[in-house]
């Protein structure tokens, strides 16, 4: 300690002088470097100006009031009950555009359930799930439905897209990974995007592709064996896709699934009620265990002629939902009577299965007698209940194609045929299929009808066209 | 915004919370009195100071005030300046500041009858409320202890290990299910087996394996029903509505199974359009069969890329969900809180984007009318001026106040008395006040002609059930008076009545109940979330359904019983109810609070009418 102040007397005064002025220094950056700082701060004046300065984009954009697709909304009153008939501006049309395929819509054995339950409960359940909006109705309908599907346990929705769009975010967090088949409906698409996991993307249908992307995530997951361990890995497919009317090849997803250690979410909407000997949709179809899928969910308003959706799977998957489902936590839960038609449509679809070899073989004359039509294309399954009608040779320019089909839906709509084209939000679309008349079946149709649809089909296709 | 964040903002700014707030809340309700003189709708002074009922804890902090006041009266502003409580606890300090003359008496016309309050629990409360959390987590990490070494077992379904597969759930949700969630299941998800009106039957229900499941016994019990979002009381199974839906199912069918642009829109729909755009007094409307989809169908369509959500902290999981959909930024701001949402409002526009640096496409301000969990009501008047002032557009959820709320019961806008033209977009629900399901959203023509073509839900969902449409026209006909009977008035005042009555009624008791004095849902806190779970027990066991909510939907501390008005309810019911409240509030002493109850200004008049 004495050597050290020795040394201190000892030094050259510049030396101290010079330490002095250091220490100083490092002071100053220490404690007032934000004096030094450059002044980026704005006056008050400056901040005002930019706020008047600043004009938002209008809220939305201005649409001429006789936007075609508004027209068509607004030009087509429909009145009177959708069944097989529908009835579009006073006129009597044979209804080839609902999806109500078994006519559960307008059954009056369903409507007559409806009616005894709005006797019993009145409309609305007033509440979520949560808070006393869980009827008898809707456990008797979980039930009926996990019966049904030969599942565990069932879990209900008050609303189809809401479905699928709450049961994926409800696993699939981020960080995780989704394969999904790129032709995915819309509302698959926002369960994707809400779930903000990384989304892989394999061609529609090819499942060469598929596996390929497969074995890609599984280099890279051996690479990173940590990380894979908390990764978890989804595959999600439509059973029977609305987009297209074609089926997924379900066995082949199966094995690819214990192959790859993904879990397999498959969306029925569409061919719940419609395909397999009983309806039980594609897993009965191709004969394969519901077991082997983690989670199916299908809407309740197709074939089933009400509204909701519902998810069925084992247990310990399902269960899962009831506190994690946004779309089932944070709803009102779904109206009684419309839970009990639903359960009236499925108690008729299990009593009498021959109504689907009706929509079936339906189906099928609808498909070989519209593939005849000249000019265009089929797109999807023969026992497929919905069909797109495609233009052979589209031109580029996809307005101009759609505004043709409008012509001819519209054309055979005044011939009594009502049809519609498929709509799509094309900016938002992850995939925009091309433009289509989208046909559904329903088993109430006899011979004649379907002849008469094909035929004022086809002139109005040919009337068109050829113009 | 994850509910974590929104119990961090919640413990963070909640905690501190000193008395001297408390005593400035007392110091701006006494010049209450004084604005209350003047204003239409209120009856006398000398009434009210006779009304003011007997305080429990509130004397001496009286006295203090009186000391306190003049010097409060000028720091005031500062003092509680960026606290949270400033901002949802003072509404009518605003007027303290200086003003044009124009402003002040603006202000007034609304904010003198606006009260709302959230008052904080003693801190030993808050304390208690931690430890007792703690123990349960203590408790669960005890068993999940032994049962690794193969003591016990979780009984429920856990996740069977599939080898080679990523097990699908986390360990802390699944822990907080078991080892907290599970011990008040019993007090959600209670089915009925009857109409949810004013009574219901409660389905009866025993657990054999400490609430891991429930077996139904069969039977049911009649209780009364402060459960159900039937504000108006159309949740009928008899009446001009149920009759006006049977007919319509007859004639209609039960479902139409195609979306709005692919032949699903009817005449009824049409209809229904229509009417609510007649009843919000916007130019067009368009209806969603889902309310939660309502917003988060639509929300896509108006914001996306490049724009900018102001979002209130507390907003519904629907909003937050349509908001993350639409791609837009989102920013929140404290709830209900107008200096906040200002400042981020000019914050915003100075800094504009992130990174790119552009300026904003555009700015929404989305904020519910009530928010359910709170009972608070939105600053309407202040959110229109700064969205005027910004140029920012608002989208106003009237999920809970439709119908609930406002002379005619048409909501916010018509509580504060102001023009539905100056709401961008007026979003709303038909499940709660019309006994229905599905949503609106109202606006200008031209706002509605987008979302006809761009939302979602008119092109990928199928359009609302006929009997669902009916149940709306018929109700909503019935609000307006088309049926030519007093009948919609009646309710509307009925629950307004009931409102104030029993929100009254226990801030005389001296419990903290949360919210605006004329909101119908009536959260009223008790902290601890074992006696949120006993005091609902035991009114189920006493006739009465009651719903409670615990974390994660409130912050961890602020476990509460909300009840749910109706104007089916009748005074003897909200009497029991209150009865049962004052006896339980003794023994789990739940009567914490130290603030003199709100005025309940024209409540009083109507009083002397029935």
């Amino acid at each position: 300690m004495y050597d050290m102040f020795q040394a201190l007397l000892q030094a050259p005064s510049y030396h101290l002088f010079f330490e002095a002025l250091l220490i100083i220094w490092i002071f100053k950056l220490l404690f007032f470097s934000k004096a030094y700082a450059p002044e980026s701060v704005l006056t008050e004046k400056e901040k005002e100006e930019l706020i008047a300065e600043w004009q938002p984009e209008p809220l939305a954009p201005e649409i001429p009031d006789d936007h075609p697709v508004l027209m068509a909304m607004e030009n087509n009153i429909i009145t009177g009950k959708p069944g097989k008939y529908v009835t579009i501006n006073g006129k009597s049309c044979v209804n080839m555009a609902t999806l109500n395929f078994l006519g559960m819509a307008g059954n009056p054995s369903v409507e007559a359930e409806a009616i005894k339950t709005l006797k019993k409960y009145g409309v609305g359940s007033c509440g979520p799930r949560g808070f006393y909006g869980t009827m008898d109705v809707h456990l008797e309908l979980e039930d009926k439905i996990a019966k049904f599907m030969n599942c565990e346990e069932a879990i209900l929705y008050a609303f189809g897209f809401a479905t699928i769009a709450s049961a994926i975010p409800a696993y699939s967090k981020r960080g995780d990974v989704i394969f999904a088949d790129e032709g995915v409906c819309f509302a698959i698409q926002k369960g994707l995007v809400a779930s903000r996991s990384k989304i892989k993307w394999f061609k529609h249908n090819d499942m060469e592709d598929l596996e390929r992307l497969l074995i890609e995530q599984a280099k890279e997951d051996k690479k990173n064996p940590k990380k894979a361990k908390v990764t978890r890995r989804f595959l999600v497919v439509e059973g029977l896709y609305i987009n297209y009317g074609d089926l997924c090849p379900l066995p082949k997803l199966v094995e690819l699934k214990w192959k790859y250690k993904v879990r397999l979410f498959l969306e029925e909407s569409l061919s719940f009620g419609i395909l397999g000997s009983n309806g039980k949709g594609v897993t009965e179809h191709y004969n394969i265990s519901p077991d082997d899928i983690d989670l199916i969910a299908a809407s309740l308003e197709n074939a089933i002629g009400s509204t909701g959706g519902f998810c069925c799977g084992k247990k310990y998957i399902v269960d899962h939902q009831r506190l994690s489902g946004l779309g089932y936590c944070f709803s009102a839960s779904l109206p009684p009577m419309l839970a009990t038609a639903a359960i009236e449509s499925l108690r008729l679809i299990d009593e009498k299965p021959g109504m689907l070899v009706e929509l079936r073989e339906n189906c099928e004359k609808i498909h070989s007698k519209l593939s005849d039509i000249n000019g265009t294309v089929i797109v999807g399954e023969p026992i497929s209940p919905v069909k797109h009608i495609r233009l052979a040779e589209p031109s580029t320019d996809r307005d101009f194609d759609v505004q043709t089909l409008q012509k001819i839906a519209d054309l055979s709509r005044d011939n009594k045929v009502a049809v519609t084209l498929a709509r799509y939000l094309e900016e938002e679309e992850h995939k925009l299929p091309l433009p289509s008349i989208r046909i559904s079946v329903n088993n109430q149709l006899s011979d004649e009808e379907i002849d008469t649809v094909f035929t004022t089909l086809s002139e109005a296709f040919q009337k068109i066209i050829t113009h | 915004m994850t509910i974590r964040e929104i119990y961090n903002t919640h413990v963070k700014e909640e905690f501190p919370a000193s008395q001297t707030v408390q005593a400035l809340e007392s110091v701006t309700s006494k010049r209450m009195t004084d604005i209350l003189s003047e204003a239409p709708f209120s009856g006398s002074v000398t009434e009210q100071t006779t009304r003011i009922p007997v305080l429990t804890h509130g004397n001496g902090l009286h006295q203090e005030n009186d000391r306190l006041k003049t010097k409060l009266s000028v720091t005031n502003k500062q003092r509680i300046n960026g606290h949270r409580r400033s901002c949802s606890e003072t509404p009518y300090g605003r007027s303290m500041q200086k003003k044009s003359e124009m402003d002040i008496q603006h202000d007034k016309k609304w904010e003198s009858r606006f009260y709302e309050s959230f008052e904080d629990p003693p801190i030993w409360t808050s304390i208690l409320t931690y430890i007792s959390f703690l123990i349960l987590i203590l408790v669960g990490h005890m068993r999940e202890f032994l049962k690794k070494l193969g003591i016990g077992r979780v009984k429920n379904i856990s996740e069977p290990n599939i080898p080679g597969f990523v097990t699908l759930y986390q360990t802390w949700e699944s822990f907080y299910h078991w080892y907290i969630f599970r011990r008040g299941k019993d007090t959600l998800y209670r089915a009925i087996n009857s109409v949810p009106g004013a009574e219901m039957d409660v389905m009866d229900r025993v657990t054999d394996d400490h609430y891991w499941t429930f077996r139904y016994t069969g039977t049911s019990t009649r209780v009364i029903n402060f459960g159900s979002y039937n504000y108006l009381g159309f949740s009928q199974n008899t009446g001009p509505c149920a009759e006006a839906v049977e007919k319509s199912v007859n004639e209609l069918g039960n479902a139409i199974c195609a979306s709005r642009q692919e032949l699903g829109y009817l005449q009824i729909h049409k209809e229904l359009d229509d009417l609510v755009a007649d009843y919000l007094g916007v130019e067009a409307a368009i209806t969603v069969p889902m309310g939660f989809a309502t917003n988060s169908m639509n929300l896509p369509a108006l914001v996306e890329k490049g724009c900018l959500i102001l979002s209130d902290e507390l907003n519904h999981a629907s909003l937050i969900l349509g908001c993350r959909l639409s791609g837009a930024q989102i920013k929140t701001f404290k709830h209900n809180c107008m200096e906040d949402l200002e400042e981020k409002l000019k914050e915003a526009i100075i800094d504009k984007q992130p990174r790119t640096h552009r300026k904003w496409k555009k700015i929404l301000i989305v904020v519910e009318g009530i928010y359910s969990m709170e009972g608070s009501i939105v600053k309407l008047p202040d959110v229109i001026r700064l969205k005027k002032k910004y140029k920012a557009y608002v989208y106003l959820d009237e999920a809970h106040s439709i119908g609930a709320i406002g002379p005619h019961g048409k909501g916010v806008v018509d509580y504060f008395g102001m023009d539905p033209k100056d709401i961008d977009i007026m979003m709303g629900t038909f499940t709660k006040s019309f006994g229905a399901v599905g949503g609106y959203i109202g606006g200008s023509k031209r706002l509605i002609n987008h979302l006809r073509l761009r939302s979602h839900s008119a092109i990928y969902s199928s359009t609302m059930a006929p009997s669902i449409v009916q149940q709306v026209i018929s109700s909503m006909n019935i609000i307006l008076g088309r049926d030519n009977s007093r009948d919609g008035i009646k309710r509307i005042n009925q629950l307004k009545w009931n409102t104030r009555y029993f929100r009254r009624r226990l801030q005389e008791m001296g419990f903290i109940v949360y919210g605006n004095k004329d909101s119908p849902v009536v959260p009223m806190v008790t902290f601890s979330p074992a006696k949120v779970v006993y005091f609902s027990r035991y009114c189920l066991e006493h006739g009465i359904g009651v719903t409670v909510a615990a974390f994660p939907a409130v912050p961890l501390e602020k476990s509460r019983i909300r009840f749910c008005l109706s104007a089916s309810h009748t005074k003897e019911m909200l009497d029991k109810v209150l009865e049962m409240t004052d006896k339980l509030g003794d023994t789990l002493s739940l009567k914490l609070s130290r603030k003199e109850p709100a005025e309940y200004g024209d409540s009083e008049d109507q009083d002397e009418e029935k």
